[in-house]
């Protein structure tokens, strides 16, 4: 089995354009929710979001690759820049051949869905853009990647809700632990803010009207959030022989499934895949320092998530610290693990911990130190990310420090 | 049909029972309506009078719209009707 290790990390997202950017955001809690900004806001009952703002992909794409690229994948390829520029790498050759590209989105291109129903149904019209198929589909935004980089080994998109980039980067992990690839492109994207997507979620009456507050007893649900996050997960020793600046270890992944409920989560699912996860990575619970929550501000999630942490840690829980960024991010839906993955890596590297912020008022049932409010300095060894997607699907990764 | 019939028949629906099996006192537990069916229920509601419910799943009992009874929850529509077709 070969070690894994992150050389390459990028973001966009509300808090955001790069990494760096993401960071500073976190370590001063800043929030990135506010006003939702797009056409018909008076029709919609949530309208709040973690919005990518002022964003002009005008100023990033030519017109033939906006023709082809929907919004997500936009995100997409902001982030793979950034990832694949820290990493240093080239792709040419064996290395080419054998690398590949494994994302997590939930819905793919909603925006470009979106804007051609409303174009046939409400419109009247009878013709769509030529490209509306390549555009919407949720490989597009991988198979740019790969194009872009001429990466041509195993690639493929990874759909499962609110895990979607968990799963999409468990299974990078495991080609490159497992030898079949020496470097994954892996990550996520989501851009599900469009007037459609808000209504499906509206319709739920699971959304917070006025912000995202995990783990606080005022918490009244979750609030969505956009963007993406792509990492360079490669092989230790590829990494190391050609000198390439180690970010963090990707030591462990597992996955569950709930086998219970298509909304409703469950603390032994949950449990089961922290636990096999720690197990994975040959961690002992003590050496986790910090875990990024799924933490949604939703009643259901917050209280069974602490209760699975309570179960699987024992008495170490209350040592250890879990914050959900989500609180400043948003809830990026299939890319949210992914834009999450930068919390881990900053606590792990700066040894600083993000904090949840909107955090009120302390609630019984999530009696956990969730670094309220304000960051917070830490020496943190090893650090999980929980993902725990709707009809009961669960991915855990693991970390460590290099 | 008026507003309580119209209730009890969505209710019924729901809890896949007869309209005449639904008694005013009974809970959402005592009919065997879990979360899901509760929000399908609002909805149901929502789309038969042409109303808005401000309901929250989050937190169902501090919601202003109360669901402790079907009695009750007939009131809340009626109110919610009368304010929002006033």
């Amino acid at each position: 089995m070969r070690r894994v290790v992150i050389t390459g990390a990028g973001t966009i997202n509300a808090l955001g354009r790069t990494v760096p950017d993401t960071l500073e955001a976190m370590r001063e809690g800043r929030c990135g929710i506010g006003p939702l900004e797009m056409r018909d806001t008076d029709r919609l009952a949530i309208k709040i979001g973690g919005q990518v703002k002022g964003f002009d992909p005008e100023e990033v794409f030519n017109r033939q690759q906006i023709a082809l690229y929907d919004r997500y994948t936009q995100f997409t390829l902001i982030a793979a820049e950034e990832a694949i520029r820290q990493s240093g790498l080239t792709f040419d050759g064996e290395l080419a051949n054998n690398s590949g590209v494994v994302l997590g989105t939930s819905g793919g291109g909603l925006t470009t869905q979106d804007e051609n129903y409303r174009a046939v149904y409400e419109e009247g019209k009878n013709r769509v853009h030529p490209f509306v198929v390549p555009k919407l589909m949720n490989n597009a935004a991988c198979s740019h990647v790969s194009m872009q980089y001429n990466i041509k080994g195993p690639s493929f998109t990874v759909a499962s809700a609110c895990a979607s980039s968990n799963h999409a980067m468990g299974q990078a992990f495991w080609f490159v632990r497992s030898g079949m690839a020496p470097v994954m492109v892996t990550g996520g994207s989501e851009s599900m803010l469009c007037f459609g997507g808000i209504k499906a979620w509206e319709g739920l009456r699971v959304m917070s009207k006025d912000g995202c507050r995990p783990f606080s007893a005022t918490r009244n649900g979750m609030v969505q959030g956009e963007g993406a996050g792509i990492f360079v997960f490669e092989d230790y020793e590829h990494a190391k022989a050609r000198g390439a600046e180690i970010l963090a270890e990707v030591a462990g992944f597992a996955m569950s499934s709930d086998a219970a409920d298509i909304v409703m989560p469950s603390k032994q699912g949950a449990a089961r895949a922290i636990s096999a996860a720690l197990a994975d990575a040959r961690l002992d619970r003590e050496r986790i320092g910090y875990i990024n929550a799924h933490g949604t501000g939703t009643a259901a999630n917050d209280k069974t998530e602490c209760a699975a942490v309570a179960d699987v840690f024992g008495t170490h829980a209350d040592d250890l610290m879990i914050s959900s960024t989500k609180s400043m991010h948003g809830h990026c839906i299939g890319g949210t693990g992914a834009v999450e993955l930068l919390a881990c890596i900053m606590a792990l590297r700066d040894g600083v911990i993000a904090p949840t912020i909107g955090y009120e008022e302390p609630d019984p049932e999530c009696a956990l130190d969730c670094v309220p409010n304000t960051a917070r300095e830490a020496k943190v060894g090893a650090a999980l990310s929980n993902a725990f997607a709707f009809g009961g699907l669960n991915a855990v990764l693991a970390l460590k420090a290099v | 049909m008026n507003v309580k019939d119209k209730v009890i028949e969505i209710i019924a629906e729901q809890a896949v029972l007869e309209p005449s099996d639904v008694k005013m006192d009974m809970t959402l537990e005592d009919l065997g309506i879990d979360s899901l069916g509760l929000v399908e229920s609002i909805f149901a509601i929502e789309e038969a009078f042409d109303i808005s419910v401000p309901f929250n799943a989050n937190d169902p009992t501090e919601s202003d719209f109360d669901i402790s009874s079907v009695a009750r929850i007939v009131e809340g529509v009626e109110r919610l009707v009368a304010e929002q077709h006033a």
